[in-house]
């Protein structure tokens, strides 16, 4: 029989025992909105999870550093010939990095151990310079106060603890002045006896004057921000990066640059941080920044790790929202077997008028299939209608709790499809028996049956 | 043994059944031909075998020993698939209990063979007023089995099975539930097929229907036949 007449014969067969066969849909419809809304909340609390981490930087961003020309105790010395210094990671190089495909930004690590004024006490703390990028990056959400007006603006953000410490009450830092008091790095004068144009040998050096800098408390932040390798975890004051990179403040890694680079005049960075457009993009960039001669790092392997996580734990669920739909293929083969007793002599009919038994079973199988088909569009919808009822439940508690509202669930198309094919499948391996059974009828009995 | 090639040839048929330790011969060596366009009475009582020999014909049952020849074909070797094509294509069945799908139209009912077939869907409206025309019964097309006469229903049946044009019409005491008006009407429709080509084998347990309508009769009991002659020959 021709697929559209099966199909044709398969609806009429289920509007004749419509009450009975809604019942068996629909119980494939809650097996599978158990199925997609525990799916649901898998991918969205990976999505979640994922964009956390995505925002904070820490799997899309490559840690750059100089090649390292110093011979480590007992190792060999790596990728450098003797006579070609390592490639200084300057202003330079920071521009080739920029221009390599899928980079979104790159930007120096400006961060420097120093004092702090505040009612005329001081107050020794860790600076760090914080990317407009960071903005986005999550760590933010929930914050007093506000993120800097600009990335060149004098203002600072507080950690809490540190806000804790100069005040009582942190909120009312909000819109007070502090000083910042730190070492501004000012080259020297080459020395005559240097040869020219001779990077990497010893031949200058810079003071450190004192300076000041006067930086309005525009905001204090709850959770310690984290963005780009190593985090910004241990320093308790923040300002906008471009500004902290004008202060050119000593660095911890100033020395080594003197012993590194006679130029100190020159802008040169101890790290880089490159951000990718997306973690699976890190590869192949980590790769093409180390073909300009610099050392990468970047924590791609962790998120390996977290994606591991997700698919077992997506996995388990997946099992356990199963058991909805298990208990369900018992309706159909149910319904199926039923609709061949009533329905015996009918099949007679059909095979003494020349139907295979193929045909019989195709007939059961595609009355399977559209039960299971239809089951699996309810389901889909019942458990996205789910998904949306825990999250607005969550949201409603993280918000009691005074805490910013969260996707808890997500359905992607993939699911969509993947939910649909399953519940079809499904079915028809529940409708495997009664079509058997169906197609195996003697003729002659089934049509003396009653 | 005709001078032509019979359009049906039982060669020493049996089928039996077993039941517990019972061995049932509902057709027991019998060997039997029915000549093209030939209109054949099965006579005989009940439990004689004669509907258990229509489905051996019909391809419904298979022989325990014997073969069957239809249409040069011998049913006893034929797989599931070929019976069922054999089924869809060379034959066509009609029962005593209308076996009508109760919940389609007459127009619907008598598409089914059409569907199995694969007929091109374009053909199948003609194909099924054509022969509804041959029962005249083009006014009920839209009706359903429930909302006929039984000797409607029958008519339904019969343009059910001539849809596919069959070479060969199998009737099962088709009119076992109809009054004798009605089964008369019925049996003259057969004739009327038969005049147009169509061999029919009936089964029936009225000698008098059989006597009138069918060319030959053949007379079973406990699975045997008992005797053939031509109707017009008993009925002297």
């Amino acid at each position: 029989m021709k697929a559209r007449d099966l199909t044709d014969l398969a609806l009429r067969n289920l509007r004749e025992a419509v009450f009975r066969n809604a019942l068996t849909t629909l119980g494939v419809a809650v097996g599978v909105a158990s199925l997609v809304a525990m799916l649901s909340l898998g991918v969205g609390l990976q999505q979640l999870a994922s964009k956390r981490l995505s925002q904070s930087g820490l799997f899309d961003t490559i840690f750059v550093t100089p090649k390292n020309s110093f011979r480590g105790m007992g190792r060999p010395q790596r990728e450098v010939q003797p006579d070609k210094p390592p490639r200084a990671l300057d202003a330079d190089a920071r521009k080739e990095i920029e221009k390599l495909p899928n980079v979104i930004e790159v930007y120096p690590q400006v961060r420097f151990f120093t004092e702090v004024r505040f009612n005329n006490k001081p107050y020794a703390t860790v600076v760090a310079g914080m990317p407009d990028s960071s903005k986005n990056s999550g760590s933010f959400d929930g914050m007093q106060g506000r993120f800097f007006s600009s990335p060149t603006a004098n203002e600072a953000i507080l950690q809490i603890e540190f806000a804790k410490d100069l005040s009582e009450k942190p909120d009312s830092l909000l819109g007070q002045d502090l000083i910042l008091r730190y070492a501004e790095r000012q080259a020297l004068a080459a020395s005559a006896t240097d040869p020219p144009g001779s990077p990497g040998e010893p031949s200058g050096g810079f003071s450190v004057v004192p300076k000041e800098l006067r930086l309005k408390i525009v905001g204090v932040v709850e959770t310690e921000p984290a963005a780009g390798y190593g985090g910004y975890g241990n320093a308790r004051l923040l300002m906008p990066l471009e500004t902290a990179a004008t202060l050119r403040a000593a660095q911890v890694n100033d020395l080594r640059d003197i012993v590194r680079d006679a130029s100190a005049n020159k802008t040169t960075y101890p790290s880089l941080s490159v951000r990718a457009k997306s973690p699976s993009q890190v590869d192949a960039l980590e790769s093409s920044i180390k073909a300009l001669g610099f050392n990468t790092f970047s924590l791609l392997d962790a998120s390996k790790s977290l994606r591991t996580f997700f698919s077992v734990f997506d996995l388990l669920l997946g099992i356990f929202g199963s058991l909805a739909l298990a208990v369900a293929t018992l309706g159909i083969v149910n319904t199926l077997v039923m609709a061949i007793l009533e329905r015996r002599r009918e099949i007679g009919v059909l095979k003494a008028l020349g139907a295979a038994d193929s045909d019989v079973q195709q007939l059961f199988f595609v009355e399977a299939g559209v039960m299971g088909f239809l089951g699996g569009i309810l389901g889909v919808l019942f458990g996205w209608l789910l998904g949306r009822a825990l999250t607005y439940g969550t949201n409603v508690y993280l918000h009691r709790q005074n805490l910013n509202s969260i996707e808890l669930s997500s359905v992607p198309w993939w699911l969509v499809l993947s939910a649909l094919a399953f519940a079809v499948l499904v079915s028809l391996a529940a409708g495997f028996y009664p079509a058997s059974r169906a197609a195996k009828l003697n003729p002659v009995d089934a049509l003396r049956y009653e | 043994m005709p001078a032509s090639d019979p359009a049906i040839h039982l060669d020493h048929t049996s089928r039996h059944y077993s039941m517990g330790l019972t061995t049932v011969r509902a057709v027991d060596d019998l060997s039997l031909f029915v000549n093209q366009n030939e209109f054949l009475a099965l006579l005989g009582s009940s439990g004689s075998g004669k509907s258990t020999l229509l489905n051996l014909i019909g391809g419904l049952d298979r022989p325990t020993s014997g073969s069957i020849v239809v249409d040069g074909q011998n049913l006893a070797a034929l797989s599931s698939l070929d019976l069922a094509r054999y089924r869809r294509n060379t034959i066509g069945m009609i029962f005593q209990s209308f076996n009508l799908l109760p919940r389609m139209t007459l127009e619907e009912n008598i598409e089914l063979p059409l569907r199995l077939a694969e007929i091109d869907r374009g053909e199948r409206p003609a194909r099924v007023r054509k022969a509804l025309e041959r029962v005249r019964l083009t006014h009920r097309v839209g009706h359903r089995p429930t909302e006929l006469s039984g000797g409607e229903q029958q008519r339904v049946a019969i343009a059910r099975a001539l849809v596919n044009r069959p070479k060969i019409l199998l009737a099962d005491e088709p009119t076992g539930n109809l009054d004798s008006v009605t089964g008369e009407a019925i049996l003259a429709l057969l004739r009327e097929q038969s005049q147009l080509g169509m061999t029919i084998v009936m089964v029936t347990h009225e000698r008098s229907i059989a006597e009138e309508f069918a060319d030959r009769i053949a007379v079973m009991g406990d699975g045997k036949l008992l005797s053939i002659s031509s109707a017009q020959g008993l009925a002297q």
